[in-house]
């Protein structure tokens, strides 16, 4: 009986991609805080679309909704893909509200922030488990990307069986550290770039297409 | 000292006295006491161990949607001034450690990693590698 849902749900699988092959594909944008998550969202609209997903900010947390920009056509090589892009709240295991008030925050403001960016991780984890079809991961390539948080989803990545490209960001810094993050996560492809300064995009592309496509 | 409980006898942990005032209580949990327990019961156990201010340490650890739904729950649970949140720390996962796809298709993904979990205000990671992981455990 298990052989037989295992099997049932591996073609339904496989019968629902063929068929959805034609719809735009969600691709998620995760990642931990303030590695460049809506930087690089932006820059991908507005090289595709002139428009930009959200506001940008290197206080941790700054995004605590799951953004959306729909239809984002990526042309590379002959190779074309619709996405949907989710621009997701950085994902922690531990928000604690004293970290805003370092950023000059009042203690309700800091509070109201931190209750936010909690709904926002539990809102990324769900969009994770339920609604994308792929995942770009970005890493901030001047931190040890050897962390609990980043072991974990890229665990959950896999084990949702969801295409995922690793993209090593920041790398217009003196600190970056492209190898530590290809070391970390042998059985992924790295891919660096600076999506602030918009360094090494045309190969970001050119995995998009490839991979999403 | 810190009062070292183990999960696999009768009662639990969460059924346990408090530990002295001055310790930290440790809850090492078997996988054959999770083996019975859903997903949800799992995460109970585990945060209601940890917002007592114990560590909650699991033999077999959990599985990928499991810790995904850990990180849900332990967000919708954080309160400012009461808890904060997490810290937790498995093993890094082996490139080679891989399941094939038979054993996918039939469940049988290999999740058994030691793990270790903590209030994220009494537990720091000092060190860790595919090998180690060292912790500092301070009191409440």
């Amino acid at each position: 009986m298990g052989l037989l849902t295992s099997l049932k749900d591996s073609i339904t699988r496989v019968t629902d991609g063929l068929f959805a092959s034609a719809e735009p594909k969600r691709i998620g944008i995760y990642g931990p805080p303030n590695a460049g998550k809506t930087t690089l969202a932006n820059r991908i609209a507005r090289d595709w679309t002139g428009d930009a997903v959200g506001p940008e900010s290197h206080i941790p947390h700054e995004t605590r909704r799951a953004r959306r920009k729909e239809g984002v056509t990526i042309e590379r090589d002959g190779k074309e893909v619709t996405i949907d892009i989710v621009d997701t709240p950085g994902v922690a295991t531990k928000v604690d509200y004293e970290e805003f008030l370092d950023h000059d925050m009042e203690k309700e403001d800091a509070v109201r922030r931190s209750r936010e960016a909690t709904e926002g991780v539990a809102e990324a984890m769900h969009w994770l488990r339920e609604d994308v079809d792929g995942v770009i991961y970005v890493l901030d390539s001047t931190e040890d990307p050897f962390t609990q948080v980043n072991t974990m989803l890229i665990g959950i990545i896999e084990s949702q069986e969801l295409p995922v490209l690793i993209l090593a960001n920041k790398i217009d810094k003196d600190e970056s550290d492209i190898q530590r993050i290809a070391n970390a996560f042998p059985q992924h492809e790295t891919i660096p770039l600076s999506a602030l300064e918009g360094q090494n995009m045309d190969e970001v592309y050119e995995k998009i297409a490839e991979y999403f496509s | 000292m810190p009062e070292v409980t183990s999960g696999d006898g009768d009662g639990g942990p969460t059924e346990g006295e408090d530990g002295p005032d001055d310790g930290v209580r440790v809850d090492m949990i078997s996988g054959a006491r999770m083996e019975g327990l859903t997903s949800m019961e799992k995460i109970r156990l585990i945060l209601d161990g940890v917002r007592e201010g114990n560590i909650v340490i699991l033999e077999e650890g959990l599985t990928p949607d499991e810790e995904s739904k850990l990180i849900e729950v332990t967000m919708t649970e954080i309160s400012p001034d009461e808890f904060n949140g997490i810290e937790i720390e498995t093993y890094p996962k082996s490139s080679s450690g891989n399941p094939g796809l038979f054993d996918r298709l039939m469940g049988k993904e290999d999740t058994q990693k030691l793990t270790v979990i903590g209030p994220a205000n009494q537990i720091e990671t000092l060190h860790k590698d595919e090998n180690l992981i060292s912790t500092l455990v301070s009191r409440k």
